[in-house]
């Protein structure tokens, strides 16, 4: 079991090390220009060399990314509360849910920067990031919440719960799971939201590592464009492992999905 | 002493599809009544309306005084997967705010009375058999002290070993507790080995076939099982099934 393990985790790195010998080796056999494609050692030099601003904009993007998930899940969570204790509301409301949800960002982008100003920037990334990661929250937890056993909310009723007793006690247990995985989605949305605002604002003052891509772009820096790649593809890793273990640590005694299989 | 009564109750399903009726069934205090008939009768519907769960569509329930305190044990153990075996046994309890300390100890006697002590009492749902579940939930539907004890059949997802088990358990829990019980079953056998009085359904919408008291002793064990009289009696109320059966065609 522990073998299998290892090479769970040893397998993935060991073909990642051999893609970058690889992508070495290729680079310099065909000297392959640095504007085109940068070899692995010229990136992570790039990135020692610049790693003080990088590390900067590596955190103007992580902080967005953060806050507008975690509005993301306050405001989520409790619309679909609302949602769960009122048809009427939920039939109002959740159709403009999806339109702001399908409209794509990019062409939100523009008229959010205007209507908060370039002067602050980083509002307007938020407000767009969030709301690209609020949808899935929204959705998972509203589903989690009618997915609740039907006969458990006849004992409850048996036993003369209060409305509140069964959400608090019932409906949003029965809804954790749901918004867990839901969660996990919504981690790399508010990334990417945060990232594609970041285009969508253009130049002007934002410093996220979307504009140090786009800065590094019109330099022709290739090396220090990947380097900023590198760091904005770790950070959505790092997110989704994050979600990942949260959910398994949440659910690990009760759920399915989290308990392992016993042979 | 009648505890209540069903006075022509009817339920129809939107759609107009008529479940259940119209049905007349006096519960008596302390008797163990079950309910038999083929599946899609209506029986757990007539369960959920005498628990109050569901309104009659035309009729009546009645109790002779107030409403009994009701404990109710459905077909799936219908735990929560999430709380531990103490706390899903301690629901109604708290939904009532009794002290945690008073309902605790409430819990713990109640899960000795079902045969579940030390390291379970802590384990969660998944980690039980369905054997065990079932005695979860009925130890949940104890633990509140009801005074009518209402079953859907829930030992239908169990084998016969545990069935067994239960089955003796759950007669020894109705004589300590002077528990009235409505259980809901299409097994002749073990409505046969469990009640003191059998009442055979048609199909739906379901009425009464027929009406059976069962001549065994107070102090029934898995003797009763063995003996003429209780294979008398099987065979008896298997006739008033066939008869609602064939009323029915």
């Amino acid at each position: 079991m522990t073998n299998a393990r290892l090479a769970r985790g040893l397998i993935p790195v060991l073909v990642g090390a051999a893609f970058i010998a690889c992508w070495e080796l290729f680079v310099a056999a065909y000297q392959i220009p640095r504007i085109v494609l940068p070899a692995p050692s010229a990136i992570a030099q790039a990135l020692l060399q610049d790693f003080p601003s990088l590390m900067l904009s590596l955190w103007t993007t992580l902080r967005i990314t953060l806050l507008a998930f975690a509005l993301a899940v306050v405001t989520g969570v409790a619309l679909a509360i609302l949602f769960s204790q009122s048809r009427i509301v939920e039939m109002a409301l959740y159709p403009y849910a999806v339109i702001l949800q399908v409209t794509p960002v990019v062409a939100i982008a523009p008229l959010i920067v205007i209507w908060v100003g370039f002067e602050r920037i980083n509002l307007a990334l938020l407000i767009l990031a969030w709301i690209v990661a609020f949808f899935p929250i929204l959705s998972n937890t509203t589903l989690g919440l009618r997915s609740a056993d039907h006969n458990l909310i006849d004992l409850f009723r048996l036993y003369g719960a209060s409305d509140w007793q069964i959400l608090w006690k019932l409906k949003l247990p029965s809804a954790l799971p749901h918004l867990l995985s839901g969660m996990k989605t919504s981690g790399g949305l508010a990334l990417i939201g945060t990232v594609v605002a970041e285009y969508g604002a253009g130049s002007g003052t934002a410093t996220g590592l979307a504009w140090r891509i786009l800065e590094a772009g019109n330099r022709l820096q290739i090396a220090r464009m990947f380097a900023a790649l590198a760091l904005l593809a770790l950070l959505g890793v790092a997110i989704f492992f994050s979600l990942a273990l949260l959910e398994h640590y949440v659910l690990r005694n009760w759920h399915e999905s989290a308990v392992p299989k016993e042979y | 002493m009648m505890l209540g009564q069903l006075n022509s109750v009817e339920r129809q399903f939107s759609g107009r599809v008529k479940a259940l009726g119209p049905l007349d069934l006096e519960i008596r205090e302390g008797e163990f009544l079950s309910l038999l008939g083929p599946s899609g009768c209506g029986k757990s519907t007539a369960l959920k309306i005498i628990a109050g769960l569901l309104a009659p569509t035309r009729g009546a329930v009645l109790w002779q005084s107030s409403k009994p305190s009701v404990g109710f044990v459905f077909q799936d153990p219908t735990l929560m997967p999430w709380a531990s075996v103490r706390e899903n046994v301690r629901l109604p309890l708290d939904l009532a705010h009794m002290p945690r300390a008073e309902a605790d100890a409430r819990v713990t006697a109640t899960l000795a009375r079902v045969g579940l002590t030390g390291a379970f009492l802590d384990a969660y749902p998944r980690a039980l058999s369905g054997g065990m579940r079932m005695r979860v939930s009925i130890a949940r539907a104890l633990v509140a002290r009801p005074a009518l004890l209402l079953m859907d059949e829930p030992f239908a997802a169990l084998d016969e070993i545990s069935r067994d088990a239960l089955n003796e358990d759950l007669l020894r829990l109705w004589r300590e507790d002077n528990l009235t019980v409505v259980f809901v079953t299409h097994s002749v056998i073990e409505s046969t080995f469990l009640s003191t009085r059998i009442v055979a359904l048609t199909p739906r919408p379901g009425r009464i076939a027929g009406e059976f008291t069962v001549p065994a002793p107070a102090l029934r064990s898995g003797v009763w099982r063995m003996s003429a009289g209780f294979a008398d009696s099987a065979r008896e109320v298997s006739r008033l099934l066939r008869q609602g059966m064939d009323a029915a065609a």
